[in-house]
């Protein structure tokens, strides 16, 4: 009988090897994509058991963490709180106990929560120096006053979006949606007040659809202010070397391969207008005509040298602004205004009126200066970089005089600040089924100091339900705004 | 002795026992550690936890080293030449798997459940109880082949036992298995556990006895004997029965783990592979056929396949649906290689059955891969004793029987170990031992009682003068 037994024994013991196995393969080779499953509560409780690192702007936390109510079964021992919640909701996202987080709260979570593999150093010297853990900071580019600016701005104004860059870095300076949701509202996970407040919240129920990030995921037809992208293509391409150059224009100008004249706003000077004067008094059948002259290829070229066409990460992702690949010439000639398919973010286009006024250099936008370990020293720095160079100097020089004459004389005089140069464009760009919504209102700009350089570049725009058809223009909704965002930002420079 | 006999014979018999000597000190020394282990881990989890040495500490240590003494005077006295290790490996896991129920007797979590009991004391209880059948065990059982004896006596009491979760008012369905019965003042009771043992004995016996008209009357076929139509009777009622275990007590784990004890048992009284294939595909078909129509079973495969699946449908209210599967792969996941550390694990979000069914998620989250590793090998070396044992034993009774036992530890901790861990579909049986429950506890302890009875007979050395039957027909021939 013994020889059975043995093999029984092999058997049994070929029963425990297989379980050692499977433990290696749950334990081992599959512990880090089940301890680091959303779903897994573990990474919320981690989340929350200490008290989060900040989001630092200008020096100030614009964030915190409370010590939840003890008791009962709340197994999560503090929540996040919000400083001016609202105002920069589109600048942290938010971070929940019941719905989990998002953009940069998301993104950096492993530096938040202090479990980033780069502060194990620290973790292990407070473990063994008997402190509690703690996050890191997120130490953002923004700068506050901007922020105030444009979110009051918006406010006041009933809708839309702002997005301001420095030109010469890329750092994202002011972010900021309207109509907005305080993040602190369901911060925690109470089934009473959390989760009512979150659901009001959606989409479903509120039109408004306050928690979408207007400034990075929601792209709008950018109507004139596109026309900037199509003089920078006109000058890069050598169609037209200078500003003052007679574009041989007809008026009216048909549309090749169609019989349709494309229409300018009101009687404008238009005729055989130089681009300076085009840009001015926004002559769609010049930029139009440009576009048709360059073609399709070149006009996309152009476009995506600025960025149209992938999407950006500020780290928080934006969406990714279009410029259609596959269009007949007259598509293109309404697409070269901003019309067609064409749409962007308000990052994108700050991002435009950034490239012209950093002669000609764009620099990829980001909003994360540096991440602190808790003790503030600093564990990575954001360097500057180079993204495209969408102009020569020369050319943005003349496209950057174009744009100053657009605030100096032409629709965006409500731009202008006394004591600095402010070169800029309005949009009023025509959306629903035949036109028949309210246009949204567009104003980019950027400002130029007296010693050359220029600290701001901002994208505005509005959408005004209430408004009627006649008032909404860029000049008249959004460059006010945008005034008072580069004002911010000069004034907190000196 | 030397001086009444001399006789050739008594020279084999003194090398005989020298050969196996009792080695009780071995024992009490892995005793010790057995008992000091699950202490300390005991006042890892009260640091852990409430920054404090747990109160009970000298309490605990003091009774669950009682109870290992007691343990071992027992076997000293009854059966000083039985298996050292058995007793110590039984008394680790049964240590560290009251830490770790009093460890999740201290979750919150788990307190706000409705049937929350405070489960530690109860199993310190059921613990006792188990030592004091074990010593029953040895007390009384001088012999496991007076076993043989109640063959068929056990065939019926295992058949009752069985059967009694479906008597009405006296079965409890507990969570879509029945295999619970309820009896006032004592609480529920598992029977199935005992069953085991007594199928066991069953089986030993009757396999005994007919193990050469299965293994000899058989013809080859292909390569296979196979054996006769009227010879297959036998395992065709017990696979009858697990099939109906299967249907009317919707417990995959029993059923396999009785039929599986089965194959194992005629495997080793008959040498014959053609059993185990037969084994193999009776079993495969029963189960398939089986599935094909039990909702229960179905889910139970469906949440296998398919546990994070099976997790959001739990989590959406769907009803009959449950989380546990995916909570304790989280657990082990989050547990990696060297464990959260005891006490500091979340395993309590599996909620129920945290510390019965599902107690090795908490050993996997908290003492890390390389803790649930040794628990897994703990439980190897208890099978390879009782493995040794049956290679051990003289009478084929004996070895029939702790092959039978061994083999079914084996079995449930595999079924148990591998469901909880995702390997196979989920059984609602318990980890022995580690796992909170009277029924198991008790039975567990029996189990290590009769593997060290038998280890006893194997390893005694033989008895001298009536081991001389050439001695006794000289004197018979003289004139």
């Amino acid at each position: 009988m013994n020889k059975p037994l043995r093999r029984i024994a092999i058997f049994c013991g070929l029963l425990v090897l297989t379980l050692l196995l499977r433990d290696n393969w749950l334990q081992y080779v599959k512990a880090d994509s089940l301890k680091d499953d959303t779903l897994n509560r573990r990474v919320t409780i981690a989340r929350y058991s200490t008290p989060r690192g900040d989001i630092i702007v200008d020096g100030d936390p614009i964030t915190g963490s409370t010590k939840t109510s003890k008791g009962g079964l709340n197994d999560l021992l503090y929540k996040r709180t919000y400083a001016d919640g609202p105002m920069w909701a589109p600048v942290t996202g938010y971070a929940s106990q019941a719905f989990g987080a998002t953009q940069l709260e998301s993104i950096e979570d492993g530096i938040l929560t202090g479990n980033d593999d780069r502060l194990f150093f620290r973790n292990t010297l407070d473990m063994v120096t008997g402190k509690p853990k703690q996050g890191g900071n997120v130490v953002t580019t923004l700068n506050s006053a901007a922020q105030k600016a444009a979110y009051n701005g918006l406010k006041a104004r009933g809708k839309g979006a702002v997005a301001a860059i420095d030109p010469a870095t890329g750092k994202i300076l002011a972010l900021a949606s309207y109509p907005s949701y305080d993040p602190a509202s369901f911060a925690g996970n109470s089934t009473t007040t959390d989760s009512k407040n979150w659901t009001k919240l959606q989409k479903k129920n509120d039109a408004n659809d306050p928690m979408l990030n207007r400034a990075l995921r929601e792209t709008y037809p950018p109507g004139s202010t596109f026309k900037v992208v199509t003089a920078a293509a006109a000058l890069e391409n050598g169609l037209y070397s200078s500003a003052e150059e007679k574009t041989d224009t007809p008026l009216p100008w048909i549309m090749p391969g169609t019989t349709t004249p494309l229409p300018n706003e009101g009687n404008i000077p238009c005729k055989n207008a130089t681009m300076r004067v085009a840009l001015q008094y926004s002559c769609n059948t010049v930029f139009g005509k440009i576009g048709a002259d360059l073609g399709k290829d070149k006009m996309l070229a152009e476009a995506k040298k600025f960025g149209f066409d992938q999407e950006q990460f500020t780290p928080v992702r934006s969406n990714a602004s279009v410029f259609s690949e596959d269009m007949n010439v007259s598509q293109t000639a309404l697409s070269s205004i901003g019309q067609f398919n064409t749409a962007a973010t308000p990052l994108q286009m700050a991002m435009v009126a950034s490239a012209v006024a950093n002669n000609g250099t764009l620099m990829k936008p980001y909003m994360v200066d540096k991440l602190q370990s808790s003790n503030l020293d600093t564990i990575e720095q954001t360097d500057p970089e180079k993204m495209s160079q969408p102009l020569t100097a020369k050319n943005a020089q003349i496209l950057q005089s174009m744009m100053e004459t657009v605030v100096k004389d032409g629709t965006g005089k409500n731009a202008q600040i006394s004591g600095a140069t402010v070169g800029g464009k309005t949009g009023t760009a025509q959306h629903g089924v035949a036109n028949s919504k309210n246009p949204y209102a567009w104003f980019i700009s950027y400002a130029k100091l007296a010693d050359g350089s220029s600290p701001v570049a901002v994208a505005v725009v509005v959408e005004d339900d209430q408004a009627s058809r006649q008032d909404i223009s860029g000049g008249g909704l959004a460059a006010p705004i945008a005034k008072s965002v580069m004002e911010a930002v000069i004034n907190s420079k000196k | 002795m030397s001086s009444t006999t001399n006789s050739p014979t008594h020279h084999t018999s003194t090398i005989g026992a020298i050969g196996a000597p009792s080695r009780r000190n071995t024992e009490l020394a892995m005793l010790v550690f057995a008992v000091v282990i699950p202490v300390f881990a005991y006042a890892n989890v009260g640091l852990a936890i409430n920054d404090s040495v747990p109160p009970g500490l000298l309490s605990y240590g003091c009774g669950l080293g009682l109870l290992a003494a007691i343990g071992h005077l027992v076997v000293r006295k009854f059966a000083p030449y039985a298996d050292p290790l058995l007793l110590p490996l039984a008394t680790l896991l049964n240590g560290l798997g009251l830490v770790v129920i009093w460890r999740l007797d201290q979750s919150k979590l788990l307190q706000s459940l409705p049937n929350y009991v405070e489960a530690a004391p109860r199993q310190l209880l059921y613990t006792a109880l188990g030592i004091a059948m074990f010593s029953a065990v040895l007390i009384f059982l001088k012999d496991h082949r007076v076993l043989q004896r109640y063959t068929y006596i056990s065939m019926f009491a295992a058949l009752v036992l069985l059967l009694l979760p479906l008597v009405p008012g006296l079965g409890a369905n507990i969570y879509g298995a029945k295999i619970w019965i309820r009896v006032p003042g004592l609480g529920s009771l598992q029977p199935g556990e005992f069953a085991k043992i007594i199928l066991a004995v069953f089986f030993a016996g009757y396999l005994m006895v007919k193990r050469d008209a299965l293994a000899l009357a058989s013809r080859r076929v292909m390569g296979l004997y196979l054996p006769r139509g009227r010879d297959l009777g036998p395992i065709i009622v017990v696979w009858g029965i697990s099939i109906l275990i299967l249907v009317f007590e919707t417990d995959l784990g029993t059923s396999l783990l009785f039929f599986g004890m089965f194959v194992i048992m005629l495997y080793v009284a008959t040498e014959r592979t053609s059993w185990i294939v037969f084994g193999l595909l009776m079993s495969a078909a029963g189960a398939v056929g089986v599935a094909s129509f039990e909702p229960h079973v179905q889910q139970r495969v469906q949440a296998w396949l398919d546990p994070l699946g099976e997790y959001k449908l739990s989590q959406q209210g769907v009803f009959g649906h449950s989380e546990q599967s995916m909570q304790a792969l989280w657990a082990f996941g989050s547990g990696g290689t060297l464990g959260s550390g005891l006490g500091q694990g979340h395993s309590d979000l599996i909620r129920f059955a945290a510390n019965s069914d599902f107690i090795l998620a908490t050993f996997g989250e908290e003492l890390g891969l390389a803790g649930l590793m040794a628990i897994l090998l703990l439980y190897g070396l208890i099978v390879e004793r009782g493995v040794r044992t049956a290679l051990a034993a003289r009478d084929p009774f004996g070895k029939l029987l702790a092959i039978g036992l061994s083999g079914a530890f084996a079995l449930q901790v595999f079924v148990v170990a591998g469901g909880v861990m995702g390997l196979i579909p989920l059984t609602g049986m318990t980890m022995p031992f580690l796992a909170y429950g009277g029924s198991s506890v008790l039975a567990n302890w029996a189990l290590i009682g009769i593997l060290i009875r038998i280890s006893d007979t194997a390893r005694r050395p033989a008895p001298t003068p009536a081991g001389n039957p050439d001695a006794e027909m000289t004197q018979v021939v003289r004139p």
